[in-house]
């Protein structure tokens, strides 16, 4: 290689590492609710895409309808966004109430159909309600960005928006686990749930509580994935889910810091395919590599093996 | 409502019976929680596809169909047997996603062959499926895995569901009976594939998505994990129930999915076992004296 292909090799590298982080949190935000949920109820709640769908949805008609009325868009999204925190994070603890606690204690398998069944009802209601078709979600930041060595390296203002509230989610979540009451009665739940009940801990709150913290953050992510690539559209949470819950399970799932760490694996690895290797193989490494994690080191990268007991 | 088209729905329902009994002796009665059927599926309808495509003997259709059904439950068996041995070392959860992520993998993998057609899908399969011929394999099925269940190999395989750590302890070898139901389940699959692509006529990988390797768990826990008759049952209720509801007018027609999907929830919280629970209907034991029955 010549001095400028190297160039131009590192030039594309520092792209293609900058997207997958933006990517990266993405997965990130989403897998932290992933692996909030399985870590205190042993449940892969496959409707956890459709709460970061109806997250985008409610942003974009919120969103949509501020700036009809002529409101300046970064305002819109400071409405906007908490907004569709609450509002997924309302529907995640209904869904809670209704569905996933009278089956709680009823082995794997059926908690796993009923979430699978709650992740289809909402594509569908939302395929019957707003539409199948993709939606354009208005434009509320500039789409303009920073570029480095003369424009070879960009990064959009969405994409700093992205990895600066993903950085200040990430730290709040901690200082909640780690200093606050209802942190530390989330750890003991997830711990050991009847020794907690018995130190007088309302379980039941804590779970509801878990479920709206994490489907409040897969909200949070679905507005911001709606700025990013400009559509929202009710099958959007499928895949974005699935990978999501694949960085929960690379980082072990459970544990706090592990979706962060999966998710930014995951996204890095994938653009590097995208970049160097065929974009079509994007979908099918993320899951190789979940094989392969799973394989070497099944309880994840920052998982502890736990022998199991008779 | 025509003949027609009631045709249609049988060899549909026949189609997923097969899916559903193979799926059934991985999930319902050797209890390892797969994810990935619709891989094997896909798999099994490749390969006969592409026996019927490039090169068919030339011999009568229905021996053509036998070759292409052996040919995909080989296939799919090979490819449980390179997923299974891994991914069998796993339990319960992890189990299932690692078979999910193979489901995908094998369709990204489909997608990306161009001699099948890639994501263009592949055309021009002979019409060898017919109602008679697809209804006798699947006759073959049921017979096959009830008798494997009642032998010793079944056995085994059950006391893995029950209690794997106890079945160890008997002496069982419990990765070969795992690996064995796991390859012999993906291999019906295979069959079911072929016969699914030699019926439709054209296959293409966007048909094999993760959501259907879902529906088809769907069945076998509707009917009953563990229960063969559970499996068959299950099958026709969810290939048919999406098609009646059609007929209940334009805006039931739209939201029928939706109405799926609230009755899944309502069936996992009303009766999580299935239909059937464990138990088998046996059409024969109503024709025995009572107690003779085993």
């Amino acid at each position: 290689m010549t001095g400028e292909e190297i160039q131009f090799f590192f030039y594309d590298l520092c792209q293609f590492l900058l997207n997958g982080i933006a990517q990266g949190s993405i997965y990130a935000l989403i897998a932290l609710g992933y692996t909030m949920v399985y870590g205190i109820i042993k449940l892969i709640n496959f409707a956890h895409g459709e709460f970061y769908m109806i997250g985008a949805f409610i942003g974009y008609y919120i969103c949509r309808y501020l700036i009809s009325v002529d409101m300046d868009p970064a305002l819109a999204l400071l409405i906007g966004l908490p907004l569709a925190m609450i509002g997924s994070g309302t529907i995640a603890v209904i869904v809670e109430k209704l569905v996933y606690r009278p089956i709680r204690g009823h082995g794997r398998i059926t908690p796993l159909i009923t979430a699978l069944g709650a992740s289809l009802f909402f594509q569908y209601l939302g395929q019957g309600t707003v539409g199948a078709e993709p939606k354009a979600f208005p434009s509320l930041i500039s789409s303009d960005g920073i570029g480095f060595f003369d424009d070879n390296i960009f990064i959009s203002y969405v994409q700093i928006l992205i990895m600066a509230l993903t950085l200040l989610i990430m730290t709040f979540l901690w200082w909640l686990v780690t200093h606050t009451k209802i942190g530390k009665a989330m750890r003991a739940t997830s711990y050991n749930r009847n020794a907690a009940e018995l130190m007088g801990i309302d379980t039941d709150k804590v779970i509801s509580f878990t479920f709206f913290l994490g489907a409040s953050l897969a909200g949070a992510t679905g507005v911001l994935v709606g700025m990013y690539y400009n559509t929202v559209e009710p099958m959007m949470g499928l895949i974005p889910g699935l990978k999501a819950f694949i960085a929960a399970v690379l980082g072990g799932i459970g544990i706090i810091p592990g979706a962060a760490l999966g998710g930014l694996v995951l996204g890095i690895a994938e653009n590097l395919v995208v970049g160097f290797w065929i974009s079509t193989y994007r979908d099918a490494v993320a899951f190789a590599i979940l094989i392969l994690i799973l394989l070497i080191k099944p309880a994840g990268l920052l998982g502890k093996n736990v022998k199991e007991k008779v | 409502m025509n003949l027609e088209y009631i045709a249609h729905l049988a060899a549909i329902s026949g189609i997923f019976i097969i899916l559903a009994v193979s799926l059934n002796l991985i999930n319902g009665i050797c209890g390892e929680l797969s994810l990935g059927h619709a891989g094997f599926w896909a798999v099994g309808a490749y390969v006969g596809g592409a026996y019927g495509v490039f090169m068919p003997l030339p011999i009568p259709d229905f021996m053509n169909l036998f070759i292409s059904c052996g040919l995909g439950f080989v296939g799919a068996a090979l490819a449980g047997l390179v997923i299974g041995v891994p991914c069998l070392r796993l339990r319960g959860d992890y189990l299932a996603i690692a078979t999910l992520g193979f489901g995908e993998i094998i369709r990204i993998i489909i997608m990306n062959m161009d001699i099948v057609g890639g994501p263009r899908g592949l055309t021009g399969i002979p019409k060898w499926t017919n109602l008679p011929l697809l209804y006798f394999i699947i006759a073959l099925t049921v017979i096959f895995m009830a008798n494997l269940i009642r032998g010793t190999h079944g056995r085994a395989i059950i006391s893995i569901r029950e209690d794997e750590i106890a079945a160890d302890c008997m002496g069982i070898y419990t990765f070969k009976y795992k690996t064995l139901a796991f390859v012999i389940g993906a291999g019906f699959a295979g069959v079911a594939g072929a016969l699914y692509a030699h019926y439709q006529e054209f296959i293409s990988p966007n048909s094999f998505t993760f959501m259907w390797s879902v529906i088809i768990l769907i069945m076998v826990i509707l009917g009953g994990l563990g229960s063969i008759s559970g499996s068959i049952a299950g099958a026709i209720i969810l290939t048919v129930l999406p098609e009646l509801l059609r007929f209940f007018g334009e805006t039931i027609s739209q939201w029928r999915m939706l109405i799926y999907s609230v009755l899944l929830i309502v069936l996992m919280l009303a009766r999580p076992k299935g239909i059937f629970g464990k138990k088998e209907f046996n059409p024969l034991a109503l024709f025995q004296k009572k107690g003779t029955n085993s």
